[in-house]
This record gives structure tokens, sequence and C-alpha cells, in this order.
């Protein structure tokens, strides 16, 4: 705690299913190295208990309170107030973009987690998978029989899907997110099913290279890392075919 | 159910509000694509005024000789210019090639294209 308690106005997208969005405002005095997620819950017990949001862990590895904060994608957990506003200043709180608002700030997730399940997303992975190739991979400290296996960093919290201007543009578009994992997957299990799924119009292809869901994941999971190397995999697989004809077999797979 | 982005929603396309650097490579690929296209629109009635006869042709010719059409003219390179190079970005990006310094490619071929703009404003304006 700061000695120092900051005055702050929350300007809160307030919206039922099916109606109209309006914004209210609440202002709370708050300490600035409190965490946004703290400021919502202080909004929800005090002041409105008719507000809806999403919360579990306190600790971003749950991946629920993801919100927009003054416009950009955050996990409010691991945001502190500070770090977005100042003495007086507002706070915008809007739901994630690219999902369907069920009620002010909580948004439906529920078709990406069944495509993340599609793509075979399993969130345990031997180290070296887990670990991107530029990465430092931690080694295991103690001598085990088998290989370490850790947590993957992807903890699907939706900010990659909600940033990214091509799923603005795409409806169909899977997202940052299914392609890590699908990457992820490959890297464990060079199979074509893999490539399958991920190389379709909207899948890879939908990409445009803008590199915003690098920029606002929380976790370090690199989906534009991962989208690209991907692409290499295919782009490669498709010069070498024309050198060395493929089998008549079609691809059958659908997207993630 | 699909991710359904909000209906009507193009504006947004170009919204670089709240956005970082690979967002505004991503608007200005959209922003020259839309605009060449609507050149090559243009660049086809044009070359159909030669159908008409020579003097409809010279007629046409004469008023794209006005200063404003010059204006157009320049961004239509700078457009060439901005797309062809932040293309060459995606396509090296999508061999894998420069992905981890994919910001500082956008900002060096920006400054390129910077520079090859400012040469034809230049060669352009400066010739009458």
């Amino acid at each position: 705690m700061t000695e120092q308690l900051w005055q702050v106005h929350f300007k809160v997208h307030r919206q039922r299913t099916g109606g109209k969005p309006y914004v209210r405002t609440f202002t709370l005095d708050v300490d600035p190295e409190e965490y946004i997620l703290d400021a919502v819950e202080r909004i929800w017990a005090l002041h409105d208990r008719t507000l809806t949001y999403r919360h579990a862990c306190h600790h971003s590895t749950c991946g629920a309170c993801g919100m927009r904060v003054n416009g950009r994608e955050k996990l409010t957990c691991i945001t502190t107030i500070s770090s977005v506003t100042q003495n007086g200043g507002t706070v915008r709180i809007d739901p994630l973009r690219n999902f369907p608002v069920v009620s002010d700030l909580v948004v439906d997730m529920g078709n990406f987690f069944l495509r993340m399940d599609r793509s075979g997303f399993n969130s345990v992975a031997p180290l070296a998978a887990a670990c991107l190739p530029y990465e430092q991979p931690l080694t295991a400290e103690n001598s085990i029989d088998h290989e370490p296996e850790r947590l993957v960093d992807c903890i699907e919290c939706g900010l990659c899907i909600s940033v990214c201007p091509a799923a603005n543009t795409d409806k169909e578009y899977v997202g940052p997110a299914v392609l890590a994992s699908l990457h992820l997957m490959y890297v464990q299990n060079p199979t074509q099913e893999f490539i399958d799924q991920a190389d379709h119009h909207t899948g890879l292809w939908r990409c445009h290279s803008a590199y915003e869901c690098t920029e606002v994941c929380p976790s370090g999971v690199d989906p534009a890392w991962r989208i690209m190397d991907m692409r290499k995999k295919v782009m490669s697989d498709r010069i070498k075919s024309i050198f060395r004809p493929r089998s008549s077999e079609k691809k059958n797979a659908q997207p993630a | 159910m699909p991710n359904q982005p909000e209906a009507n929603n193009w504006p947004r396309w170009f919204d670089p509000r709240s956005r970082s650097l690979g967002t505004f490579g991503f608007i200005l690929n959209r922003v020259t694509a839309l605009g060449l296209t609507l050149y090559l629109l243009m660049h086809l009635i044009a070359l159909g005024q030669l159908a008409r006869g020579a003097d409809a042709y010279d007629g046409f010719i004469a008023l794209v000789k006005n200063p404003l059409f010059k204006l157009g003219e320049l961004l239509v390179i700078a457009a060439g210019v901005i797309h062809g190079l932040n293309g060459i970005r995606i396509a090296l990006n999508s061999f894998g090639i420069g992905v981890r310094c994919q910001k500082g490619t956008f900002i060096a071929l920006m400054l390129i294209a910077l520079f090859i703009i400012a040469f034809f404003t230049f060669k352009m304006f400066s010739e009458g």
C-alpha cells in the first residue's frame, strides 16, 4: 500500500444480453498500486451489485479476467491502476472485442474454448516443446527418469482474439490462440493432421501479420511467431511438392 | 457460435486507437490496396476513352494535366510503394524470415518508402 490514495473515475461498460450498451461512471479512492480487477470488485461490492464480470485466480493463471482497459486488452488481475491512469484520471473498462457480450464485462467464450479443444490443446507439454526456440529452456533441478514437462504458457484468456484486426474482419477466423495451439501440438507430434487443420483460409492465411496478439499476450505465448513458423512449414511443403508430386489423396481436414 | 464481430463494424478496420505498430501496417495495407483498386478502375475508364476517338482522348489527357490529378498520381505512387514494401515484410515473415524483428523491418521499410515518395514529389512538382 502506498500512503496517498488516488481519486479515479471508472467508466464501466454496462449491457444486458441483446440490450443497448451504456457507460456508468463510478468514482473511487484507490491505492495506485492496486489492480484494475480490485477496483471492479469494489464497484460490485460497494456500489452496484448488478455489475457482472469474470474472475477467479487473481494471479494471471486462469485467464478469466480479460477486459479492455482504456481500449487495450489487459488481464485486469495484473494491471495496476497506476499503469493506466493518474490521480484524478479516468479509466475506461470494456468487455473483450470479437466475442458476443453476455452481460456487462462478461463475454461468451464458448466457441473459442471448443476450437481450442478441437485443436487438441493440452495444458501440459514436454519442456522442449513448451518453450519457444529463442527462449532459454529451464533445466530440471532434480534428475528424473522421463522427459521433463511443464504447464504451457497459454491460459486461454482470449485477449489475442479480441485485439486481432483480422478476427474483427472475419467471424470464421479461428484466431491466434487456436493456431498457436495447433503449432504447439505439431511441435510435439509433427503429423499432417495439425498442418491440415491450420492450412485453411479461416486459419493460417487469414492472419494479416499485425502482431497484436503477441503484443497483448500476458503469458508470452508469442502466437504470431508460431503462426509464421507454421506458415513457413506449409510454404516449404508446397515448394517441395512442386518438385516431388504428391499422392492424389485429397485433404479433407476441417479447420479447428 | 463464431467469433461474432459486431455488425457493420468496417470503420473499425481503420481505427488505430489503442493499437500497436503492427495494426498501422495492417491499416496502411488496406487503405493503399483500396486506393490502388480505385486507381485501376479509373485507369480502365481512361483507356476506354481511346475507343471514343482521338478528340475524346485528347480532352481527357488535357483534364488529367490538372495539378489535382498530378497529386492523385503522386498518391498512386505512394500507395504502390507503401503497399509493395509492406508486402515484402509480410512475405518474408511468412517464410519465417525476420519475424522477431518485424517492427524494425516495418520502420525501416516505411522510411525507405518516405524517401522514395519524397524523391517522386520533388521530380514531379519541380519539373512543372
